[in-house]
């Protein structure tokens, strides 16, 4: 093995790869061989490293520079100035939003600094198609020492005593799960990974499987150990092609290493793993529609019971577990049940992967302990909201979810905390709204979603929810009447209480939990025809206040549509029927003559 | 059976492990109204989608309510089936049914008939809240058999259990997601370019009009009502024990008479009976079966008649077309002796007779549309009516078809025996084949001739039947499913038989696509089948081989069976084609 002097670790996940950070691999490695460094330095690809928003990244070891934004234009100066001369390229560095100030380091960072990271623990340091590295951060010890050490049983109790509990939405303890599975007679069980993310915005299981792909493969055989199954089918959606060819990667070097197949680490346990690919319906993530999907029929729901830790694929014992529920594990074994359980809040163990998007400076992924407040992620890890606009609300759950206000941003952060104000968990997606998002077009939004992925089955999902969105799209029209809102609630309520499976029992959150905090929002676009937020292209007027108007034209200018009239140093006028309400003259007029609606 | 305490709306009371709440609920009297549930007991077919969401009880303890279809009973279960709780999560699930329906009940062929419409009706529904955009498909009329109207789908997906589970042709599922779901075939292909049968089976249990069969009687009227033509009707055995249920006569009654005198009111120029054609099936067939023991011929043989079956077995098991009869079915034999035997002694011509039949089935009417079944370019039978329909004319001709005497079916083609009856259920075919090859194959006359061991609902049956010194091993299937079963099993090497006689429809014609709806109601079906065999109990005559006016076709006409002439007549032959 070389010894290298440096490492340059390029982000390799999706979003960077979009942003050509494989690329910036090549060109890399392409001019430290053009100054003679091939050898003294060495360009890894590694995982997502979260901070999203800021990609590509590029982090230097050991010198733990942390570079974002990186373009290929950089790759020239990066070589020159940090490798050669060892001077940092401070135009590369990340700036903290409030203060400006240049950080280099990482954990310097406010967006890292109340991090804690167990499921990501190898996202960003290792290169994921590489299972040495992974081995080299301790991988497969936890397998090792389940398997040669521990009994099934023991394994389950390790893990029913550590709190963990499922990552995908529903919270059930995974122990449990585990142990239910393992209790009926059968001739074979499954281990199933449901990589099926679906939350619009989330994408922590891809970033998991593309950064770390061993850490989920150790713990499916951990599963399949303790339930008594020797076959182990990772469930993901087609579209993520980086993280099944990972995938791919991963479970043929796991294969060669002898970590699976047959007579795992000498034992009599064998367990072996395919990757069965899925359209990318939503439904599919709901586990009785997964396991009709994987069985080749159509994705959607049956009812339960049975369960399919009794009657699962091929009518056998299955667990299906979520893929960060899987990358708890290996270090829960390691470490111990007792270092897990200490983290995190009473009946919440451990902790969260959010994607924090929307509307707040620092977009990524990140993971917190349970209990940490929406305050301290908004403000403290995301770094407020962008541009020092008023925060609205956070929708956390995804279609699932509700909208918290500011009233209850400082809540710990756990499965009942987030349940008793009207939300839930769901698989972590974190959308930030602020003053400009009109929360009935949000609820819209999401009815459209959940109309969309709704596999049809049951009528309320399928055609109580197209109802609730036509509503809503009446109001957004500034075509609803008060009518529409009991309406809104009654259906509501009654798809909740009667849907067949998940997806469909949530779906009206969205909507109802708008209505409770939101009302005076929908009483303006049905009473008073007007979306205070400006959004609502049907409602949103602009006008231009005459007294203020100087006629710079600025206004005229960067109007798209060209319904702006008025000569130089007139007043001038908009024409409101031509006009899409885009804000355009609103951020362009220095005289603040526009009024918004 | 361990026995479980509930309660159903403060009602303490005992049922047994494994019970549905909706049966639980009936045990006390209590009638939770439901929409895609099936349960046609004793056929083991149950759909259990819980899709519909009508059914919803209350639970305490739940989150949610629960369907009471499938959820089971569990011991000191609290239910309440009558709080405002449920009853308004089902009239909110049938109002957005109704929502996404198309309002022309006074028109739609399933009116009066529609479990959606009796639903409204039960719920008391007078305000649809939530109206929205509609399904706007196209209807399917690609086929003569059935339309598919996926406007009318409210995804009950009964039609998919029938179609999938219970006979496996695997045409219809769902397509598309949300709003847009509807059930159909892959590829948006039409009916006509799949393997469907047009067992018409997802027909007799759409709750809705999004299934029903195509309507000829307009074109039927137009031929009676045309002084150049010479309509001809022949009708099913099935249909006289079926028919009498659309004029609120119980199930299982026998009309014969009255059916005959039913169809001589709307003025059909002659009144035949497809009896006549199950006996002369009988004739060849039965031949066709000893031909093939006593020269080592292919074996087993299978029967025929039922056009659903031949049509699955072209599709699922083109390897296999040499072990099917080489016979037509009743239906088209009659059509081919009346357009030859009967016009030659009517001094009529074939291009100026209409042959219609009455049939409990929709596959006939694909049936009589196959090119190979034409002569001279002329179908052997032009229209083919549903017991369905033809009660629908009687009704649109003001007949009071339960106060009409009895009459007899014109002779020449209309005089059959009790072996040709029992062609409408189950088990009947090769009864009465075994009947009329024992007197062949021994030279004796059978005194016995109800065959007890071939009888029955089961879905797959076989017996050994003696015949002198020959065992015959006769197999027995209803219903798709059960006939692959059987023939796969052949194709294993696993069951060995000489006859085996299929039907596409459990219970067979009695349980026809074409028969008065049964609305989950398998009672009916053992009715219809019991009526069956009484009719063939009240023969003189048993045996096909007895009837005198076979004996004269024969004599006059086709010589012996088998012949040149009647293998012209009365034989075809099938054709492979693809599973789509």
């Amino acid at each position: 093995m070389t010894t290298q002097r440096t490492h340059i670790m390029v982000c390799g996940g999706t979003g960077c790869v979009s942003a050509e950070s494989l690329q910036i691999v090549e060109l890399f490695k392409e001019k430290l061989s053009g100054v003679g460094y091939a050898d003294e330095v060495a360009v890894i690809k590694t995982g997502c490293f979260g901070f999203c928003g800021q990609g590509p990244i590029v982090k230097i070891h050991p010198d733990n520079v942390f570079y974002v934004k990186v373009t290929l234009d950089d790759v020239e100066e990066i070589v020159n100035e940090h490798i050669i001369k060892g001077r940092t390229v401070g135009r590369l560095l990340y700036k903290e939003p409030e203060t400006q100030k240049p950080l280099p380091k990482h954990d310097e960072m406010s967006f890292y600094k109340k991090q804690y990271r167990i499921a990501l623990r190898n996202c960003g340091l290792i290169n994921p198609e590489d299972i040495n590295e992974y081995i080299a951060f301790g991988g497969y010890e936890a397998l090792g020492k389940a398997v040669t050490e521990y009994t099934p049983e023991r394994v389950i109790d390790i893990v029913k005593a550590s709190g963990l509990r499922g990552r995908g939405g529903g919270g059930f303890p995974t122990g449990l799960k585990w142990e239910l599975t393992r209790k009926p007679v059968a001739d074979q069980k499954y281990v199933i990974c449901n990589a099926d993310e679906g939350d619009p915005g989330a994408f922590m299981d891809r970033s998991i499987l593309e950064g770390d792909p061993h850490s989920v493969l150790e713990a499916m055989a951990i599963a399949g150990y303790a339930i008594g199954a020797s076959e182990g089918i990772i469930y993901i959606r087609a579209e993520y092609p980086l993280a099944i060819k990972r995938l791919e990667t991963a479970i043929g070097q796991a294969k060669e290493y002898g970590l699976l197949g047959k007579q795992i680490f000498g034992s009599s346990f064998n367990f072996d793993i395919s990757i069965k690919l899925g359209a990318g319906a939503f439904v599919c993530g709901e586990e009785t529609a997964l396991i009709h999907s994987v069985e080749g029929n159509r994705g959607e729901p049956t009812k339960k019971p049975p369960y399919p830790s009794i009657e699962g694929y091929n009518g056998k014992p299955t667990n299906v577990n979520n893929v960060e529920t899987f990358a708890n594990v290996p270090p829960i074994l390691i470490k111990g049940a007792e270092w897990f359980s200490s983290i995190g809040t009473e009946k919440s163990k451990g902790t969260k992967v959010f994607a924090l998007a929307g509307k707040v400076n620092n977009v990524g992924l990140v993971e917190v302990p349970m209990g940490t407040t929406l305050r301290e992620i908004i403000y403290d890890i995301g770094g407020g909201i962008i541009g020092g606009r008023a925060f609205k609300a956070v929708q956390t759950g995804g279609p699932s979810g509700g909208v918290i206000t500011v009233a209850d941003l400082d809540t710990p952060i756990d499965y009942e905390s987030l349940k008793s104000i009207g939300s839930m968990m769901g698989s972590g997606g974190m959308i930030v709204m602020d003053e400009d998002d009109c929360m009935v077009n949000i609820a819209k939004f999401y009815l459209e979603f959940t109309q969309d992925e709704s596999c049809g089955k049951c009528t309320p999902c399928r055609l109580g929810t197209k109802r609730m969105y036509e509503i809503l799209d009446r109001i957004t029209q500034g075509e609803g009447t008060m009518a529409d809102i009991d309406k809104l609630r009654t259906l509501g309520k009654s798809i909740k209480d009667s849907a067949l499976c998940g997806l469909g029992q949530t779906a009206p959150n969205p909507v109802l939990s708008t209505l409770e905090y939101f009302y005076d929002e929908y009483l303006a676009h049905i009473k008073e025809k007007r979306c205070p937020a400006g959004s609502c292209k049907a409602l949103a007027k602009y006008k231009v206040i005459e007294e203020k108007c100087i006629g710079c034209t600025a206004c005229a200018r960067v109007c798209p549509v060209n319904c702006i009239s008025g000569a130089p140093k007139q007043k001038h006028v908009i024409d409101e029927a031509a006009c899409i309400a885009c804000g355009a003259c609103f951020t362009a007029c220095k005289f603040q003559a526009i009024l918004r609606p | 059976m361990k026995m479980i305490n509930i309660k159903i709306n403060d009602m303490p009371l005992q049922v047994m492990e494994g019970t549905t709440i909706l049966e639980a609920s009936k045990q006390v009297g209590l009638k939770i109204p439901t929409l895609c549930h099936m349960n046609l007991k004793d056929f083991g077919i149950v759909n259990q989608s819980a899709s519909c969401r009508v059914c919803m009880v209350e639970v305490e303890g739940r989150p949610a309510l629960a369907p009471s279809c499938s959820e089971l009973c569990t011991e000191g279960m609290v239910i309440r089936t009558d709080n405002l709780r449920a009853i308004s999560a089902r009239r909110t699930a049938v109002e957005l049914l109704l929502s996404n329906h198309p309002f022309d009940c006074l028109l739609c062929p399933k009116n009066l008939e529609c479990d959606l419409q009796a639903l409204a009706q039960d719920l008391g529904i007078r305000d649809i809240r939530y109206a929205g955009e509609k399904m706007n498909y196209q209807k399917d009329t690609s086929s003569y058999a059935l339309v598919k109207d996926p406007n009318k789908c409210v995804m009950c997906r009964r039609c998919e259990t029938m179609c999938n589970t219970v006979q496996t042709c695997g045409i219809l599922s769902a397509v598309n997601r949300g709003f847009d779901v509807f059930v159909g075939p892959a590829f948006n292909l039409d009916m006509v370019d799949t393997s469907c049968t047009f067992c018409g089976q997802c027909v007799a249990v759409c709750p809705t009009a999004a299934l029903t069969e195509v309507n000829n009687t307009d074109a039927v009227w137009e031929a009676l009502n045309n002084p150049k033509k010479h309509v001809v009707v022949q009708v099913a055995p099935a249909v006289r024990v079926a028919i009498g249920e659309l004029f609120n006569m119980d199930a299982g009654t026998i009309t014969t008479g009255k059916l005959v005198s039913s169809l001589r009111s709307l003025h059909f120029d002659a009144i035949f009976d497809t009896d006549f054609g199950a006996d002369l099936t009988i004739m060849e067939e039965a031949s066709e079966l000893i031909h093939r023991i006593q020269n080592g011929g292919t074996l087993p043989m299978l029967t025929s008649c039922c056009p659903a079956w031949v049509k699955f077995f072209e599709h699922q098991f083109p390897d296999m077309l040499d072990i099917p009869s080489t016979c037509k079915s009743p239906q088209i034999m009659m059509g081919a002796v009346i357009k030859t035997y009967y016009a030659e002694k009517m001094n009529l011509k074939p291009e100026d007779i209409v042959v219609v039949s009455v049939m409990p089935c929709l596959a006939k009417k694909a049936e009589a549309a196959r090119p190979e079944l034409t002569k001279d370019n002329n179908n052997n039978v032009d229209l083919v009516l549903t017991t369905r329909e033809l009660g629908l004319m009687l009704k649109e001709a003001g007949i009071n078809f339960a106060g009409l005497p009895d009459s007899d079916f014109d002779h020449l083609l209309g005089e059959s025996t009790g072996a040709s009856v029992i062609f409408g259920t189950t088990g009947g075919v090769i009864e009465a084949a075994v009947r009329t090859a024992y007197d062949w194959i021994t030279g004796e006359t059978l005194e016995k001739v109800d065959f007890q061991q071939l009888r029955g609902l089961e879905g797959i049956r076989s017996a050994t039947v003696k015949v002198g010194d020959l065992n015959l091993r006769i197999g027995i299937a209803h219903g798709l499913g059960n006939a692959r079963k059987l023939l796969e099993d052949i194709k294993a090497g696993i069951s060995q038989f000489d006859a085996i006689e299929i039907m596409a429809c459990p219970g067979g014609c009695i349980g026809g696509g074409g028969q008065p709806y049964h609305h989950g109601d398998m009672e009916i079906i053992k009715k219809r089948q019991a009526a069956i065999y009484a009719e063939d109990r009240g023969k003189v005559l048993r045996k096909s081989h007895d009837n005198p006016y076979i004996k004269q076709l024969y004599e006059e006409f086709l010589g012996t069976p088998n012949s040149h002439k009647a293998h012209d007549l009365l034989h075809t032959h099938y054709i492979p084609k693809e599973k789509i």
